[in-house]
């Protein structure tokens, strides 16, 4: 994306249609559970929205995220939207290496100071500074001082979020979400093992649409997202309901098609 | 040497052979599972609102659209809902950035709308209560587009 160019001029120069931005907008609104009434507020923000400067800090983490977003077989828009932000630092995708690349995301931090939007994925070890560390530098110290610019922190993912795998028993690592850190700047949980792609550009579109983060569940996560659980959802739910619970894989309730709760189905806790 | 993009994209192929042969092995006879009685009853209503919304286009011009994926419709009623609208005379289908389908139903000035993505899944899926759906125009942009298209074309 050229500097100072809108998002619906990058869009355009990568050949996607009028058409297909506003198809874009209305299944965004949509997922977002925004009435359709919205979709042109939608479409004129993020069409004259200035690429949003992001540093992505990746820190006790399997990249599982990183590829959640990465992965799509063919262009989408969740694709182009991505490509349009201006990601600044993300240390797996970005070609830099060593002091060119932690230069990269200094000068972004100072040249957008209170403006970028910081993702964070992987829990951050308080045990031991030296237990995961990029250039030298903490984990710790460098959300602390990304943080301080930040004008939201989006953190991807289970790890981030909750602490994840490596804040399980016994915790070696000591490792801890970003809540526990930062406490003065609005985060956004999106969890996740790893969480939907689609999600992720979502909480950034609303960003970019209303300037302020959409409305929070008391996890964090964007109730839009996070409202209703594959539980709530599943044609096995009216067994749920009535009591009616497969007790194996092969007896004749899950023959019947009854829910599968006592067989360890995560549905209830799932999004 | 492969771009890492490239190398994401074909682990994510072997990926979706591996669902596709699960989703095959799921779908045996033997593993079929019934679909639970359980309505919510809420076709009826909906139709009485698109009723409303076509009395409103007719008098004020008045365009409405209901998002189908914000109503809680039970396993079959979606279907119990646009088998009641039924299909009417028009039907279109365009790409931008994967399929959708447009068919007006036999209810004319009621539409139904479906997004796709680029690997076919519903984004999207809406009834249009309007004389055309806007999606169905083109552009004003995409008609600067193609002018200046033409004018290359021809110089």
């Amino acid at each position: 994306m050229l500097k100072d160019e809108t998002l619906g001029e990058a869009l355009r120069r990568q050949g996607v249609t009028r058409r297909g931005f506003l198809k874009f907008c209305a299944a965004t609104a949509s997922l977002m559970a925004l009435p359709p009434s919205m979709v042109p507020v939608i479409a004129a923000a993020l069409e004259s929205a200035r690429r949003p400067s992001v540093i992505w800090l990746s820190f006790q983490e399997c990249t599982g995220c990183v590829e959640s977003l990465t992965r799509s077989h063919s262009p989408t828009v969740e694709g182009l939207i991505f490509d349009a932000i201006s990601l600044d630092y993300q240390h797996t995708l970005q070609a830099a290496a060593g002091s060119a690349a932690e230069a990269a995301r200094d000068t972004a931090m100072e040249e957008n100071y209170g403006k970028y939007i910081l993702i964070v994925d992987g829990s951050i070890p308080l045990g031991n500074p030296g237990y995961s560390t990029i250039a030298g530098i903490s984990n710790l110290a460098m959300l602390e001082e990304a943080a301080k610019g930040a004008a939201a922190i989006v953190a991807v993912g289970t790890c981030a979020a909750y602490g994840g795998i490596p804040h399980a028993s016994p915790n070696p690592t000591g490792a801890v979400s970003v809540r526990d850190i930062v406490k003065d700047k609005p985060i956004i949980n999106v969890p996740g093992c790893p969480p939907i792609p689609v999600v992720i550009t979502g909480v950034l579109a609303h960003f970019l649409t209303f300037g302020s983060l959409p409305e929070l569940d008391a996890l964090g996560r964007p109730m839009a997202f996070y409202g209703k659980s594959i539980h709530d959802r599943c044609y096995r739910r009216p067994f749920y309901d009535k009591g009616l619970f497969a007790e194996t894989f092969d007896d004749e309730g899950a023959k019947k098609g009854w829910c599968l709760y006592k067989l360890g189905c995560k549905g209830p806790t799932t999004y | 040497m492969w771009h890492y993009r490239q190398l994401l994209t074909a682990a994510s192929g072997c990926l979706l052979r591996g669902e596709q042969l699960m989703n095959q092995a799921l779908n045996t006879e033997a593993l079929k599972v019934q679909v639970a009685e359980h309505l919510t009853h809420n076709v009826k209503p909906l139709l009485h609102e698109i009723r409303h919304a076509l009395a409103a286009l007719l008098e004020d011009g008045e365009r409405t659209i209901i998002d189908l994926r914000s109503m809680p419709l039970a396993p079959g009623e979606e279907q119990h809902l646009l088998d009641e609208l039924g299909q009417g005379e028009v039907s279109a289908r365009f790409n931008a950035l994967g399929p959708s389908e447009i068919i007006e139903t036999r209810f004319s000035g009621v539409w139904v709308v479906v997004h796709y993505n680029s690997n076919d899944e519903v984004i999207g899926k809406f009834v249009e209560v309007c004389d055309i759906p806007d999606l169905l125009r083109s552009q004003r942009e995409d008609i600067q587009q193609g002018l200046e298209l033409l004018q290359t074309q021809l110089a």
